[in-house]
């Protein structure tokens, strides 16, 4: 009888902990679907997984046929990020396709993609969905004969030291990533239609994509163009994280050291292991996300938000930003935060002031303008979310009685018409009583 | 009709003919003939009372009694913010809602004269307690004047002619189809009380000169001041009757009546004018205003003249005088005419007023107006249409006018000659002329008629009357006796002449019923066909789209469309619109029309750059409504590439030639308004025997079935397909 009473105060007690998934108060991801192709991949990459349940993440390991496998049930996603580590997957299992995953990236969720040689048309498909292309050769890999890592085995080159990160802080983190990253697997270029894709770690000028056992014909992609990892922050701020090699998260690259080609340091471990930490965390909203709330906007020494201003109004205008810092909301403190009150083009453009504490404000003169304006804020920093606001506003012109009454310069015509008036009265009487 | 109703004038407008007709039985009262004419004149008006504005209803029984065409909408939305709010709030309403993001302020920018009567009357009825609402107001308003307008119509035949002739007027413009067209109830337009208001603006003036009085001169200012708070055709008024005026001096008709009637007429029209927020300054500095500023001046040194050659005494010293004045008077108004211009003190024509004087000028310079079909020239066969028998009668009432040359008949010549000339030029100013035709035609009937019943009543009696008191017919009764004796069978061919004229009338009369009730009731927003089985199909797939709009788009959701819609948009749908019908900003609407005529993705561009939700297309190839924007669309094309060159008008012909079929342009078959007028039209067959994708209104089988929307996407399209609304999608997620 007693277990019967705790089985449901279980669940009320775990409810918290259910409802504690991503959310706009809580970016950070909790539930995570892992696709493997084999679950040896589980113990080949434990650091990886490793690490993130010792941040609090739940992870779930599934073959990628499983005939189970869903990403939502009844209308809603059961997982708040995917890691497809199954490179040669032809076809997901369940109800899991293409679109599936796109459109869970459209719903907002996040995305680890890793491919590798010989990597399925599914997985490359995901990938040029998000702006990344694959090289289209299926036996190309990545080559550096100048750039490549030292090691015994590997004759060809195909094991790269690559130290060639993109310069971001909030990507990376504030620490340097001192050791190069070792990389074996395909390279990507980033389409150029697409303003979101960052290339994360570039292959070196040296580099290039080609089949390793055939004969040398024009690589299709070369040199510094070769992406080995990308980065794509979505227009609803979903990231997704691809790249061009699975082993580049394995528990022997994270372990081992390196010694790049031509140079006397020797590492004594691989970059990976910080690249990957770091670059995982801000995929899934740990660092870089922001939020705007509270936008308000009255007239001076008014406090109520008006709902049409009038031209040549002062006005204050504030706004509070925060950054999530992967457990609470810190303020965000910057000095290019811009606001535009934009009509068409922006009329006025102002760089609001920060007290320290997340609020932003200042205040500007409405243009002698009439019309519909809107406040925008177009926030776009590297790495961090955009944050993109805009409130319509419209302004109207004076009212008839608002103008000034009586102004000097026109004296002279009110003295006209009141003397016309007292000369056409005197006219008239001289005129009729005169005789 | 007996000897003892000889005095009272024979008058027979034919829907009043019977109701004269009932009267001889009384012809036994001898004393009382006065007050039988009075009696049966005033019945006689009331029944045309009545008559016009019973025509009118035509389109409520027909259809119901709602809002008809464009411009109506607005006045209609004004008018309810008008009641709710409050004048002074209707005064400095700005308006965000429509010409996004520029907004419009509304109470500078109108006449506010219609809207401000509809809520006046809308007001004296709730005061006394009749609970309606302002809609069936607005509906109605326009009959009313119509009545209205025949009393002034009376008014103005009594004093141009006589009361004869202003029985028959009022009984002609009572059903006028020219006058009905823009009139009928539910046309809630500018022109509905207009046409009352310049119909007595010129009575009144007319009257003042005839009576040299300033109380009638008072009158007729401020039958002005309405006249330009009703609609922007007062300029007709303040040119016509300066020209007037000249006209007088020239021919040598100056008076001091009309010294005063038309100095305190302009004096006090211009300040009353100058009221009107929309009017404002433009009445002293505008050119089209000029002309009544130079006749005041001419006035002036016309009467100095005349009081300098009274005291002169001296001919040959008053015309070196008059040299020098002359000359001094003509260079300091020239000069001052000219540095206005120079300075831009004086504003240049504008391009409507330049169009009128100048039919080709529109065409060839601002496609905006041309585009605008009741600006298009007049067809012969419109004419015929709208004035039926008043055609032929019309020259016959200039004939009679110049036979009996007054100040008066000299007005309404002037006024039947210059209207006439606009109503070529213009379609839509048929209305104005109208009134004209109606009181010279009114002349013709009547004088012929009292000529032939004079001549029929001579022969009766073996006294010709010469105790006739009718002062106006003197002339005509004279000369009526003068046939008396000579011409043989001379009251047979009278009698029938006078039922060939009743014949003609009656003709009228039912020509001008026919045309209301087939052609002039529609409410063109609700569009009725016949079916296969010959029943009333009615399309309401406007006020259907509207309604959506209105129900399941946000409440800040902005819908661009061809401006045609705008008002409709706004006021049916209440979303904010880029461009409406009040086409002031060019640009705007170029813009529109740019992005009507690229292809998708610069579309998207610019639908972006405006904030664009939702596009709006009419479309008529399902029902075979030819008024959509497929054929509009070439004045969108020619509007954008007057103000955005990369739009080109040759390519989207072939050979000069505009078709939507497979030998259509490239350019045509992939424009924004092809793919959103023919999406997934390929799939539909529309007519049994045709291919799909058959068009009915061009009667062609489409050249692009296989339309595919990359940023767009259909949102909705009407039962009929007659409107479709597409959203305009968010920018891709991941690209």
């Amino acid at each position: 009888m007693a277990k019967m009473l705790f089985l449901p105060l279980l669940i009320l007690l775990l409810i918290p902990f259910e409802c504690e998934s991503f959310s706009a108060e809580n970016p950070t991801d909790r539930r995570l679907l892992v696709l493997v192709d084999d679950l040896a991949i589980r113990s080949s990459h434990s650091l990886f997984f490793k690490f993130f349940e010792s941040r609090g993440y739940v992870l779930e390991y599934r073959l990628a046929d499983d005939p189970k496998l869903a990403l939502q049930r009844y209308g809603h996603y059961l997982y708040d990020g995917l890691v497809i580590f199954s490179p040669s997957v032809q076809r997901f299992g369940g109800s899991l396709d293409q679109a599936a995953v796109l459109d869970f990236v459209d719903a907002g969720h996040d995305l680890i993609l890793a491919a590798d040689s010989y990597a399925s048309d599914l997985i490359r498909g995901i990938a040029s969905e998000c702006g990344v292309d694959f090289d289209e050769d299926p036996d190309a890999v990545v080559i550096d004969h100048v750039g490549y890592a030292v090691s015994e085995i590997d004759g060809e080159h195909t094991l790269i030291a690559a130290d060639d990160f993109i310069q971001s802080d909030v990507i990376l983190g504030e620490k340097k990533i001192e050791a190069p990253v070792l990389f074996r697997g395909i390279g990507h270029s980033v389409n150029p239609a697409s303003t979101l894709v960052l290339k994360v770690l570039s292959a070196s000028p040296s580099a290039y994509s080609a089949s390793p056992k055939a004969k040398l014909s024009t690589p299709s992609i070369t040199g510094s163009t070769i992406a080995l990892v990308s980065v794509v922050q979505a227009r609803n701020n979903a990231r997704m994280l691809i790249s061009g090699s699975l082993d580049l998260f394995s528990n022997r690259f994270l372990r081992s050291g390196v010694v790049k080609a031509g140079s006397l340091n020797k590492h004594e471990k691989s970059g990976n292991e910080q690249f990957v930490t770091e670059i995982s965390k801000w995929v899934f909203h740990e660092r870089g996300h922001l939020k705007a709330v509270n936008v308000t906007h009255h007239r001076v020494a008014e406090l109520a938000e008006p709902a049409m201003y009038r031209i040549n109004d002062d006005l204050e205008y504030s706004i509070e930003i925060y950054e999530w810092s992967g457990s609470s909301w810190k303020p965000y403190v910057a000095d290019d935060v811009q606001v535009q009150f934009y009509m068409m083009s922006p009329y006025v453009l102002k760089s609001l002031s920060t007290d320290l504490k997340g609020l932003y404000f200042t205040s500007f003169k409405v243009p002698d303008v009439y019309g519909v304006f809107q406040f925008k804020v177009e926030y776009q920093r590297l790495g961090y979310t955009s944050l993109s606001l805009s409130k319509q506003i419209p302004v109207r012109p004076f009212r008839h009685n608002e103008y000034e009454r009586f102004i000097p310069a026109a004296f002279p015509y009110y003295g006209a018409s009141f003397s016309t008036m007292a000369g056409f009265f005197i006219f008239t009487i001289v005129y009729l009583y005169n005789k | 009709m007996g000897a003892k109703t000889g005095s009272s004038p024979p008058v027979a407008p034919p829907p009043a003919s019977s109701a004269t007709a009932l009267f001889p039985s009384i012809n036994a009262l001898k004393l009382k003939t006065k007050q039988q004419e009075l009696l049966i004149r005033v019945s006689i008006l009331a029944l045309v009372y009545v008559l016009a504005f019973a025509i009118r209803l035509f389109s409520v029984l027909r259809y119901e009694s709602m809002i008809h065409e464009f411009d109506p909408y607005f006045n209609y939305r004004t008018t309810l913010f008008l009641t709710e709010k409050g004048f002074y709030e209707f005064w400095n309403w700005f308006d965000s809602e429509s010409w996004y993001p520029l907004g419009r302020i509304i109470g500078g920018t109108l006449y506010p004269g219609l809207m401000v009567t509809a809520a006046l009357i809308y007001w004296t009825l709730h005061f006394l307690r009749f609970a309606v609402h302002i809609r069936e107001v607005c509906v109605l308003t326009a009959p009313f004047f119509a009545s209205n307008t025949t009393i002034v119509a009376y008014f103005f035949g009594k004093e141009i002619w006589d009361s004869g002739a202003g029985l028959v007027a009022a009984a002609l413009i009572a059903i006028c189809p020219g006058y009905i067209s823009r009139s009928v109830a539910g046309s809630y337009d500018n022109e509905g009380v207009a046409i009352f208001a310049l119909l007595l603006t010129f009575y009144l003036f007319v009257k003042a000169v005839n009576t040299g009085s300033l109380a009638w001169a008072l009158a007729s200012a401020f039958g002005y001041f309405y006249m330009v708070s009703a609609w922007g055709g007062y300029v007709f008024i303040i040119n016509l009757v300066p020209l007037y005026v000249l006209v007088l001096l020239v021919t040598g008709r100056y008076s001091m009546r009309l010294y005063v009637a038309y100095n305190c007429m302009y004096v006090l029209g211009m300040l009353l004018a100058m009221q009107i927020r929309f009017v404002g300054f433009q009445h002293v500095q505008s050119g089209e205003h000029m002309a009544a500023m130079g006749v005041f001046f001419l006035l002036q040194v016309f009467y100095f003249l005349d009081w300098v050659k009274f005291t002169l005494n001296d001919p040959k010293l008053f015309y070196s005088f008059l040299r020098i004045a002359l000359t001094c008077a003509i260079s300091v108004g020239s000069l001052a005419l000219g540095v206005g211009m120079a300075t831009g003190y004086i504003s240049p024509w504008t391009g409507r007023f330049y169009s009128l004087l100048d039919p080709t000028y529109a065409k060839d310079h601002i496609p905006i107006i041309a585009s605008v079909s009741e600006h298009q020239p007049t067809a012969w066969s419109s004419f015929m249409f709208d004035f039926h028998i008043l055609l032929f009668l019309f020259p016959a009432g200039l004939y009679f006018c110049f036979k009996r040359l007054s100040d008066a008949t000299i007005f309404i010549v002037m006024y039947g000659l210059t209207s006439m000339y606009f109503a070529g030029v213009m379609v839509r100013l048929i209305l104005v002329a109208a009134p004209a035709v109606c009181l010279i035609s009114s002349i013709a009937v009547s004088a012929t008629l009292k000529n032939l019943t004079m001549l029929i009543r001579a022969k009766n009696n073996a006294t010709p009357m010469g105790s006739s008191k009718g002062t106006a017919s003197l002339k005509a009764s004279a000369k009526a006796s003068s046939f008396d004796q000579p011409l043989p069978y001379q009251r047979n061919v009278a009698i029938a002449l006078l039922l060939g004229a009743f014949y003609l009338l009656s003709r009228y009369a039912i020509h001008c019923t026919w045309v209301t009730s087939e052609a002039y009731s529609s409410p063109s927003i609700v569009l009725a066909a016949r079916g296969a089985h010959g029943g009333r199909v009615i399309f309401d797939d406007y006020r259907e789209a509207y309604f959506w709009l209105r129900k399941n788009t946000p409440a800040d959701a902005k819908i661009m469309s061809w401006w045609d819609y705008g008002y409709q948009i706004t006021a049916m749908g209440n979303r904010t619109v880029i461009v409406d019908n009040n086409t002031w900003n060019n640009t705007h609407i170029a813009t529109v029309g740019r992005a009507m005529s690229s292809y998708e993705d610069e579309a998207y561009d610019i639908m972006k750059s405006l904030d664009v939700d939702y596009v709006l297309v009419v479309f008529g190839g399902v029902t075979g409504y030819s008024s959509d924007d497929i054929n509009k669309f070439l004045w969108m094309v020619r509007i954008g590439g007057g103000v955005f060159p990369v739009i080109k008008e040759p390519e989207y012909l072939v050979n000069g030639e505009y078709r939507v079929d497979k030998g259509a342009a490239p350019k045509m078959l992939n424009c924004l308004m092809y793919k959103l007028s023919y999406y997934r039209f390929g799939e539909v067959t529309t007519e049994y025997g045709k291919p799909p994708g058959y068009d009915r209104a061009r009667g062609v089988e489409i050249g692009n079935k296989d339309v595919k929307l990359e940023y767009l996407e259909e949102a909705f399209t009407t039962s009929n397909w007659i409107i479709r609304i597409y959203k305009v999608k968010p920018p891709k997620n991941r690209w």
